[in-house]
């Protein structure tokens, strides 16, 4: 093991100091330092996107990034999309529309889609399809992935025109 | 709704049921969303990575660069010098006395089967092939440790093309042997002859189906921990309980001492059905140095050390009669299986026989079936798993016939489609399809497309300079295995059966527990198998928990495969609750003084037929059965049964898929437009479940057939060798899907279900090309291969103008 160096990862709201090599590539970091292991390793060159995590709120491939270049950053994870017991709109819908079948590229799905959402609140079907041809999956043939994505979007604009009393605009 | 809100749902269900208030019934049939996702929408999941012990060990493996090579030398001393390696294995130091297995000893044939050892024995014969195996404390330090593990080789010749591989001469991938063949295998009935004789058209193709990747997002990966004298194995596969088989025999532990658990497991797709060197070699350093060892494979290594599929050249030879009617079939195909043969290697590229008559009834059908050793990486079972290439080369030959006869594609099929049957139809080579209805799926996929409508589109836009076309298959397949008198020793020559286990354990309150000996790895088993069982005992499907992948906690099982689960896992889970529902009968016809036969399930309660309203509910019955021992007399007590299931026939899945292209003859580039399915798996458990196995098997195939492909260069390097160049599909090339089915019951169980996993793989491909053929014949082209890449098809355009490309 080479030296390490000290580096903060700010993740979902908690800071972590870490002593950690420089090669240290920032998705081992969030799972096997943090124990942060909804974000997942499927390839080595950064084209299925099952380790997409937020930085600043942008989506972003985690194995291509070095924990030390996230020093200071707020980063969030699949663990930290959505409050404590609550779902995401993008979970719900991703649940509801049967958007996964073994699960493991779902988390990158999601926070590619919550990355694609937060700059498109309203794309079209082949905006989403754009979208997420940075993330893999052998599962669903994306059909279903697609109409989560924009069923999350159309809740989310529920959610925004809901009323103040609180009511929620996603449903089950 | 929250997580929160989805347990006090089931707690309170759980609370009504055991307060006696009815729970709904019939949720077979019913789209229900899944209960497995809560865990993996939020990330909460346990895959294999995600699972780490004390004292673990990190594994990683030293990987020949040559294809063929003696090993003269290994030299482990400076990757032993490195801080925190613990060891380095190479083939001397392996106490095992035999190597990976291989299961198909087919009676009467002669198969060439090489040993395949963990470590490589004197020489490489294959890129990959392990020559050493690093143990140590870190997970990028035993990478650093392999690449200073330095190993010399003397190169030999390669062999990478199965057809050079026949010929005298040729460099032998196992000298020993004397010959690249592995085996000779026919299966066949009818008069070939008289059939081709009879003939007024016979054509020919060869039709090569290349070789490509499963692909699961999940890489393998293996957590084995030997502590005392016992051996548990995490492992990211589709057979654990194929696997605690063989680390048993292997390793010289006794079964009962090795538990393998299949955790979460992301894909599998066929590439995780096997006994893998990573599995067994990980558990054999574990217990040499008392620690736990783990090895997560890298995409990399994926590509190159998990079993590849298909791989074949088929030379097909059909006969037909000026109006269509087909009067022989022909196929022979050279399989090229790689360097060695993992445990079904050889018996895959076999399957497309016993489904080479199609939905036709051809009287002569014969298929040959070589098989070939290469200087590549093993091929098995890959998603359809030998129909898949049965399907491609009957549904793209159907094509080239109906255009040689100047017939519509469709036409032709419907005249030699098999007539409807719902109790058996036997094919001329003995396969007796159990039902099936192949007129109706097409009417039914006519319903949703107008072939006419999409030729008329066609002329348009070619105005425009864009070449549309359509494409057709109309399949059938054969899963479920299996019978196990047909696929057994004496029958196909596999070393073993095909049944199925479960366990139905009612607990004291009345919620359930479904073991499974099926390992499901995505299908969603655990919310399909929970309304089978819900349904038969009057409960809802989230008072079932479904346990799966653990040999410790369920009977012995035979795992998940080629589309198995529900025809025959499904069906044991049914006939085992039918134990539960029967023993139940028997305790509330005790209690409400009434005859067994009697007493119906109606509304969630156990009640004597006619009096719905005096009746016992599943907690109630359990009740009896473990705590007030309010039975009949002499009964045993509990609620708890188990069935294995051996079915007396394969199921026969069918279907008819529509595909429309559009290529651009500038680039050669393939845009698939629209696409139709009309599959037929009996009725539907979960039409949810359904329709995602056949959106995902349905771009399997479109990814053969348009962008994937595990190439070999000449020197047998792997030129596809991440996903940079093995190109699965994104979202941004697909659209949208249109499905829908007709169910024909199978008279095999008593679901009358057929499986459905592997369909849309199967039906895909031949639709594709077919289309892409569609719309390039206006340009002059008859026939073209896959994979359709840019390349290849403006290659095959430039052809048929009459120049060669430069």
């Amino acid at each position: 093991m080479s030296k390490t160096v000290p580096v903060t990862l700010n993740v979902n709201g908690v800071e972590h100091h870490l002593e950690v090599e420089p090669r240290l590539l920032l998705v081992h970091a969030l799972r096997d330092n943090l124990g942060l292991t909804g974000t997942h390793v499927g390839c080595d060159t950064s084209n299925c996107g099952a380790c997409t995590i937020h930085m600043d709120g942008r989506a972003v491939k985690s194995c291509t990034v070095l924990a030390v270049q996230a020093d200071g950053v707020a980063l969030t994870t699949i663990e930290g999309l959505a409050s404590e017991n609550e779902l995401h709109p993008l979970q719900e819908a991703f649940w509801n529309d049967h958007g996964l079948q073994c699960g493991y590229c779902t988390p990158g799905m999601i926070m590619a889609a919550a990355g694609l959402l937060a700059e498109n609140p309203n794309p079209t079907e082949d905006e989403v399809r754009h979208g997420l041809e940075g993330n893999l999956c052998r599962c669903t043939g994306y059909h279903n992935i697609v109409k989560a994505v924009l069923d999350a979007a159309k809740a989310k604009g529920a959610a925004v025109g809901a009323p103040a009393s609180g009511q929620p605009g996603v449903t089950a | 709704m929250s997580i929160g809100d989805a347990g006090s749902e089931i707690t309170r269900r759980a609370a009504e049921a055991s307060n006696g208030a009815p729970a709904p019934s019939n949720h077979v049939g019913r789209a229900m969303r899944r209960k497995e996702d809560p865990r993996l929408i939020t990330g909460k999941a346990s895959y294999v990575d995600d699972i780490n012990l004390t004292g673990q060990l990190w594994a990683a493996w030293v990987r020949s660069p040559e294809a063929h090579a003696k090993i003269v030398s290994i030299d482990t001393s400076a990757a032993k010098a490195i801080q925190g390696v613990r060891a380095v294995y190479t083939h001397e130091d392996l106490d095992m006395e035999a190597g990976l297995p291989m299961a198909w000893a087919p009676p009467g044939v002669d198969v060439n089967t090489p040993d395949h050892w963990v470590l490589a024995k004197d020489a490489v014969k294959h890129v990959g092939d392990p020559v050493a195996l690093v143990v140590g404390d870190d997970r990028y330090g035993v990478v650093d440790a392999a690449e200073a593990v330095m190993v010399e080789y003397d190169p030999l010749p390669v062999v990478t093309d199965p057809e050079k591989a026949l010929e005298d001469g040729s460099p032998l991938v196992h000298e020993q042997f004397g010959t690249n063949k592995v085996c000779d295998w026919s299966l066949g009935g009818g008069d070939l002859e008289a059939g081709f004789a009879e003939a007024d058209v016979i054509i020919e193709r060869r039709v090569v189906n290349h070789r490509i990747a499963g692909g699961a997002i999940e890489p393998r990966g293996v957590l084995a921990e030997y502590r005392g004298d016992r051996l548990t194995v995490w492992s990211s596969t589709q057979v654990p309980h194929f696997l605690r088989l063989f680390l048993s025999i292997l390793l010289g532990v006794t079964e009962e001492r090795v538990r393998v658990i299949a955790p979460e497991v992301g894909g599998g797709f066929g590439s995780k059905l096997n006994i893998y060197a990573e599995e067994i070699g990980c558990a054999w350093a574990s217990r040499k140095l008392g620690r736990p060892v783990k090895w997560i494979e890298t995409r990399s290594e994926g590509l190159m050390v998990t079993h590849h599929g298909r791989d074949q050249i088929d030379y097909v030879k059909v006969g037909a009669k000026r109006d269509g009617t087909l009067t022989a079939w022909h196929s022979k195909i050279i399989a090229d299986i790689g360097a060695y043969q993992l445990l079904l290697t050889p018996l895959i590229p076999p399957l497309s026989g016993f489904v080479m008559c199609g939905v036709y009834k051809t009287p002569a059908v014969v298929t040959d079936v070589t098989s070939v050793h290469t200087n590549k990486f093993p091929t098995d079972a890959i998603r359809g798993a030998g129909r898949p290439e049965a399907t491609h080369m009957i549904e793209v030959v159907m094509d080239q016939l109906a255009h040689e006869l100047g017939m519509d594609p469709l036409e032709l099929r419907r005249k030699n489609f098999i007539p409807p049957f719902s109790a058996g139809h036997e094919t001329p080579i003995g396969v007796v399809y159990d039902s099936g209805n192949y007129e109706a799926a097409l009417a039914k996929l006519l319903e949703h497309i107008d072939p006419a409508q999409v030729r008329q589109e066609a002329e348009q836009l070619r105005e425009q300079g864009i070449y549309r076309g359509i494409g057709f298959s109309t399949y059938t397949e054969i899963c479920g295995n299996a019978p196990s008198r047909a696929v057994g020793p004496g029958g196909f020559g596999l070393q073993g059966g095909g049944w199925e286990s479960a366990t139905v354990r009612v607990h004291a309150t009345g919620s359930v527990t479904l073991y499974t000996g099926t390992s499901p790895h995505g299908q969603g088993h655990e919310t399909g198998f929970a309304q089978i069982v819900a349904d038969r005992l009057g409960i809802d499907p989230s008072q079932v928990e479904v346990i799966h992948g653990d040999t410790h906690t369920g009977p012995f099982g035979l795992d998940t495969y080629g589309s198995r689960s529900l025809a025959v896992g499904g069906e044991a889970a049914a006939l085992a609750a039918g134990k539960v529902a029967a023993k139940a009968k028997a305790i509330v016809a005790h209690q409400l003084e009434a005859a067994a036969e009697d007493i119906e399930l109606r509304d969630g309660k156990f009640s004597v037929r006619g009096s719905p309203d005096k009746g016992l509910t599943l907690a109630e019955v359990a009740g009896a059965a473990y705590v007030t021992m309010d039975m009949p007399e002499g009964m045993e007590p509990g609620l708890d049964e188990q069935s294995f299931y051996d079915p007396e026939n394969f199921v026969f899945p069918f279907g008819a898929h529509a595909c429309v292209v559009d290529v651009d003859p500038e680039t050669g580039k393939v845009k698939v437009v629209r696409w139709v399915a009309v599959d037929d798996c009996g009725p539907a458990i979960n039409p949810m479940l359904i329709d995602g196995q056949v959106h995902g098997g349905i771009v399997h195939g479109i990814g053969q057939a348009l962008y994937e492909r595990v190439h070999y260069d000449d020197a047998g390097q792997l030129v596809t060798g991440t996903f940079v160049d093995y190109a699965l599909a994104t979202a941004a090339e697909l659209p949208s899907f249109e499905t829908d089915r007709t169910e024909t019951p199978s008279p095999v169980n008593s679901l009358a279900v057929k499986g459905v996993g592997e369909a849309g793989t199967i039906a895909a491909t031949p639709a594709v090309t077919n289309a892409v053929i569609d719309a390039l014949r206006p340009l002059g082209v008859e026939f073209i291969n896959m994979p359709l890449t840019p390349m290849r098809v403006w290659e095959a355009i430039q052809e048929a103008k009459g120049g060669v490309p430069a």
